[in-house]
């Protein structure tokens, strides 16, 4: 165990991280500001990969590719949120169905399993070749936060209009919003198309990073994004109010999560067991609030039973 | 102003908890009448303002505000016509949102959402000063989250909120009803002052009796569904609590029990 080894793999674990930060500012719009949690980013974020690879085969330059697989990923987020407020399927069940379809539509995406793009043969954006030994700024940490900060300053705009702060209301209250004239369906659309785009943008940076796109490439994408919300709010998040910081934290709720990841992996661990650990930090810090609120729900409890005795 | 016309609901219809919460039910608001609704539990008093409100749609019967057919227009739509503060503080505001973002989402009511920005300085100023007419120190707190405000702050702000925006009809639903007497009492002067001051047609479901005859020009008692008494002008003005209890009884064959009433 050669604590250098460890550090060598840190340029790839936090531009790794940034990447699956991108996705998780994607979850972070449903799961904290519409209070849905959107299942489609497992399928989502391949589609993003699958259309990025198969445009680039095709020769189109990488702007057009990564903004195809955008549309993309939106696509997906408006069949799920069709599932939902049409037709009235629980949020948790549309996405699922939504994903189960995208594994169909990623293989007639790609025409196969898995599809390679390598950084020797195609003009990529990012890869994990670039990580050292390319001018600073065609560096992939540099260009990947580039990725996240304009992001963010989208995003801090847009929910700050009128619409995105409707879109904040319907996540909140639905009642309310409702009574003060909010149609709160179709903000619901916006917000799943808005998350999933995002989400596909992230798959098709992460299939530039790791040089290919695979069917496979999204299982357990929402237990990775939700984990990047969760860490990056303990850590970080709850100590500031601001918007801007909210999501900032989340981006390196990613880092943190794959720095973690790296750590774990260099001691040794079985590589086939992660995603069980992934899922089981998932759910303790899901658990963490509710237990808290039960703690104190206990103490309020003996406090005014000493006042009444 | 507001026009119902042979307004009928059925819950669960078909099944052991069937219920007929309006029963061919018609009803007309002058313009800024200021009608209190009192009747027992379950007599359809929050029926009336839900199927006015659009929350659901009725079986039979028509709504119209202002000559408008509503009864097939969507709860968001019809939000432009209403101004609504519900019995629970918490359905009424955004706990997660701050103060002004509550104000500013209200103002915007019925009006066109899109790119501009959410809240405008000038705003601002407005919020302050009608905040400061509350009386109840908010004018300073713009920026905290309504989550933190108590219910009787809650309920103010959100009567502000349902003004904000002059609506056709006020829809009060026992907004008072979760609050401590005092509290109740302060929310029901801001109340009379925001209809007042805006010249509002209002509908107010009270149970306390003394308020329903208190507050407004006009009252209707609500039993199964039905309207069962009209009252307004002098005639509502001498109207006590024994009345009202004994037409009750006489009409409708039961006692007046509920003990929140009786003891209110």
């Amino acid at each position: 165990m050669n604590i250098f080894n460890l550090l060598n793999t840190m340029p790839g674990a936090i531009a790794q991280g940034l990447i699956w930060g991108i996705m998780a500012i994607g979850v972070y719009i449903t799961y904290k500001i519409l209070d849905i949690a959107d299942l489609t980013v497992d399928g989502s974020i391949c589609t993003g990969g699958a259309v990025c690879v198969m445009m680039m085969m095709r020769g189109h330059s990488v702007a057009v590719s990564l903004l195809v697989s955008i549309l993309a990923g939106m696509l997906a987020g408006l069949v799920t949120g069709i599932f939902h407020t049409l037709m009235g399927i629980p949020a948790i069940l549309s996405g699922i169905l939504t994903q189960l379809a995208l594994y169909s539509i990623n293989l007639k995406i790609m025409g196969r399993a898995n599809q390679a793009i390598s950084a020797r043969n195609f003009k990529v954006l990012i890869s994990l070749q670039y990580l050292k030994g390319v001018p600073w700024y065609q560096n992939t940490l540099l260009i990947v936060s580039i990725f996240v900060i304009i992001l963010i300053a989208i995003l801090y705009w847009f929910f700050g209009t009128e619409l995105g702060c409707s879109l904040r209301a319907t996540g909140c209250n639905i009642n309310m919003s409702r009574a003060q004239g909010i149609n709160t369906n179709l903000n619901k659309i916006i917000g799943l198309m808005f998350s999933n785009g995002i989400v596909a943008l992230s798959g098709a940076l992460l299939t530039q990073y790791q040089g290919f796109a695979d069917v496979q490439m999204g299982r357990g994408a929402i237990v990775i994004g939700l984990a990047a919300v969760i860490i990056g709010e303990a850590v970080i998040g709850r100590h500031f109010r601001n918007f801007a910081a909210q999501l900032i934290s989340v981006a390196i709720g990613g880092v943190i999560y794959y720095i973690v990841y790296q750590t774990v992996i260099w001691l040794g661990i079985d590589t086939d067991l992660l995603k069980m650990l992934s899922a089981l930090v998932v759910a303790l810090f899901l658990a963490i609030p509710y237990w808290k609120s039960k703690f104190r729900r206990n103490t309020l409890k003996t406090e005014g039973g000493n006042q009444n005795a | 102003m507001l026009k119902v016309v042979g307004l009928s609901k059925v819950f669960n219809p078909g099944t052991v908890n069937e219920k007929a919460a309006l029963n061919d039910l018609s009803l007309t608001l002058n313009n800024g009448d200021f009608v209190t609704v009192i009747g027992g539990n379950g007599a359809g008093k929050s029926s009336l303002l839900n199927a006015i409100a659009g929350t659901w749609k009725p079986d039979s019967g028509k709504i119209y505000i202002d000559d408008i057919d509503v009864t097939n227009m969507p709860e968001y739509k019809r939000a432009k016509f209403l101004g609504r503060v519900f019995q629970d503080p918490m359905m009424g505001t955004a706990a997660t949102m701050g103060i002004e973002e509550n104000l500013a989402l209200a103002k915007r009511r019925g009006k066109h959402r899109g790119l501009k920005w959410g809240i405008k300085n000038a705003e601002r100023e407005e919020y302050r000063k009608l905040l400061a007419s509350l009386d109840l120190g908010l004018e300073d707190r713009l920026t905290n989250k309504v989550g933190l405000l108590s219910g009787g702050q809650r309920q103010a702000l959100t009567l502000l909120m349902a003004s904000l925006q002059k609506p056709k009809l006020l829809l009060l639903d026992e907004h008072t009803a979760a609050l401590d007497p005092k509290t109740a009492q302060k929310v029901l002067q801001i109340s009379d002052r925001i209809v007042e001051e805006n010249n509002l047609t209002t509908l107010m479901i009270t149970h306390n009796m003394r308020d329903a005859i208190a507050h407004g020009n006009r009252l209707i008692m609500m039993n199964e569904g039905k309207i069962i008494l009209d009252v307004s002008g002098e005639e509502k003005k001498n109207l006590t609590v024994k009345d009202l209890m004994s037409f009750f009884s006489s009409t409708s064959g039961q006692e007046f029990a509920n003990d929140k009433t009786l003891l209110a």
